[in-house]
């Protein structure tokens, strides 16, 4: 079986779908045309360029360039994390929180799925550990922003008893244990939805593109499943961690409260 | 013994006094002199500059949720962490007797705390600071949501934890109940201070 190849003249075919969303725009004027063309040539350029470096970075094959990009990824997953909070700590500490966190969770699954459990020769092989890193970070992300985002607001409206608790003698665990609970119950949501539909409604992006270019059905849905795995124990490893440096940080070694440490609305 | 020394609470002189087991000091002073920040100073709530003894042990020697056990502090305003009264109290607290002192003896502790008064819930904190036995009560405004009969019930409450030998340190407006409960008294902002922090001491 050889793989279709898609030309040029096929995007622009492609794009024409783009004048149905256009059209709706005009017609009940949303006056989302300048956007969604904004939107639509990002999405290209993005693709193209990242397309590029990945055909530059799996022909390398070198650990070198590997890590390199990988720590790419992580940054600017770091950044996207920093940008979907809407309330963050006091300095460096919105930036450091999200990183750290982000490295510790998607690191360790990322590295697990790769050197244990899928085991290319080499264990760096970009081909697999970059779309596993990418696949990893997309859910540790939201599971992150999710976790920090409850508890901030959470904070804002449950300063009150959580004092209370501190004034009974609680430990900072104590006091936060709700709002820890709700959040990494959140956080959790979105990964049981993905697990529980997968496959019913629509097939998981990675099956999709592994059955579109020739590999065998059953081992895609290997794979898929060996993900959706890694993706939610990822995205459970990541919300821990989260709430538990949020819990340190917005209280102190004497168990306070430490509201000063969150910073106004950014 | 609560010994307090040098204790910097922001635009205050720093404050040192005692007050011995059985004793009530009254904080007074105008509105935002400082007299909250003081309180929660003492239970470690906010972190502040200076010495706080209970017993001879100053509190960051000890854990702060047991030193808070030992130095309670019970909010004017209160606030609840679970749905129901009961839940904020240990399992094995006996209850009864306390409840009934406070004249809440016909208040069901599993309805949702926000279905109680106002005044219900200002005392079922009172109760919920006690019920543990703390040795030292900081009490802020311990009244301001109870009408004159509860007020009189509760500062009778209050008198009977002092002749119980607890410690305690009362912020309060109202002047017959600091009249009633007070064996010592420290004004806060307006007047000059190191002078009645000292013949204030116990």
């Amino acid at each position: 079986m050889t793989n279709v190849a898609l030309t040029n003249s096929d995007l622009l075919l492609a794009a024409l779908f783009l004048v149905i969303n256009g059209a709706i725009s005009v017609a009940f004027g949303l006056r989302l045309e300048l956007g969604l063309a904004i939107a639509a040539a990002r999405m290209v350029a993005q693709l193209a360029a990242i397309g590029f470096i990945l055909k530059f970075v799996l022909a390398q094959s070198s650990p070198l360039w590997t890590a390199g990009m990988a720590v790419a990824m992580l940054l600017i997953a770091g950044y996207e994390l920093f940008e979907r909070q809407q309330r963050c700590f006091k300095g460096w500490w919105t930036y450091g929180l999200g990183n750290a966190t982000l490295l510790f969770a998607a690191g360790l699954a990322t590295l697990y799925t790769i050197v244990i459990v899928i085991a290319p020769t080499p264990w760096y092989a970009p081909r697999y550990l970059l779309p596993v890193l990418g696949m990893v970070l997309a859910s540790t992300l939201t599971s992150i922003s999710l976790v920090l985002q409850t508890v901030t607001d959470g904070l804002e409206r449950e300063k009150g008893a959580i004092g209370a608790r501190f004034a009974q003698g609680a430990t900072r665990l104590e006091a936060f244990a709700p709002l820890i609970r709700r959040a990494l119950r959140t956080a959790t949501a979105p990964v049981l939805n993905v697990m529980s539909v997968a496959g019913m409604v629509t097939l998981p992006g990675m099956m999709s593109g592994q059955i579109v270019a020739g590999a065998d059905a059953i081992e895609a849905a290997r794979y898929q499943i060996v993900m959706l795995f890694a993706l939610t124990g990822a995205a459970g490893l990541g919300a821990i961690t989260a709430a538990l440096a949020g819990v340190l940080l917005l209280s102190d070694d004497r168990h306070r409260l430490r509201l000063d440490r969150l910073a106004p609305h950014h | 013994m609560l010994r307090i020394d040098d204790l910097s609470i922001a635009g205050l002189p720093p404050l040192s006094f005692e007050v011995a087991p059985g004793q009530c000091l009254a904080i007074e002073g105008p509105s935002g002199c400082g007299k909250t920040r003081l309180l929660r100073a003492i239970a470690d709530l906010d972190p502040a500059d200076g010495y706080v003894f209970l017993d001879g042990v100053e509190r960051q020697e000890i854990a702060a949720p047991l030193w808070r056990r030992r130095v309670r502090f019970m909010a004017a305003e209160p606030h609840w962490w679970a749905p129901t009264g009961r839940a904020h109290f240990a399992a094995s607290a006996k209850l009864d007797r306390l409840l009934a002192a406070l004249g809440l003896e016909g208040v069901d502790l599993e309805r949702p705390v926000a279905e109680l008064s106002t005044g219900e819930r200002q005392r079922l904190a009172l109760l919920r600071a006690v019920a543990d036995h703390p040795s030292v009560l900081l009490l802020d405004e311990p009244t301001s949501a109870l009408a004159a009969t509860n007020a009189a019930l509760v500062s009778e409450f209050i008198k009977f934890q002092i002749l119980g030998g607890r410690i305690v340190v009362l912020v309060s407006h109202d002047r017959l109940q600091i009249e009633r409960l007070a064996t010592a008294r420290l004004q806060l902002g307006g007047l000059p201070w190191p002078r009645e922090a000292e013949s204030a001491a116990a």
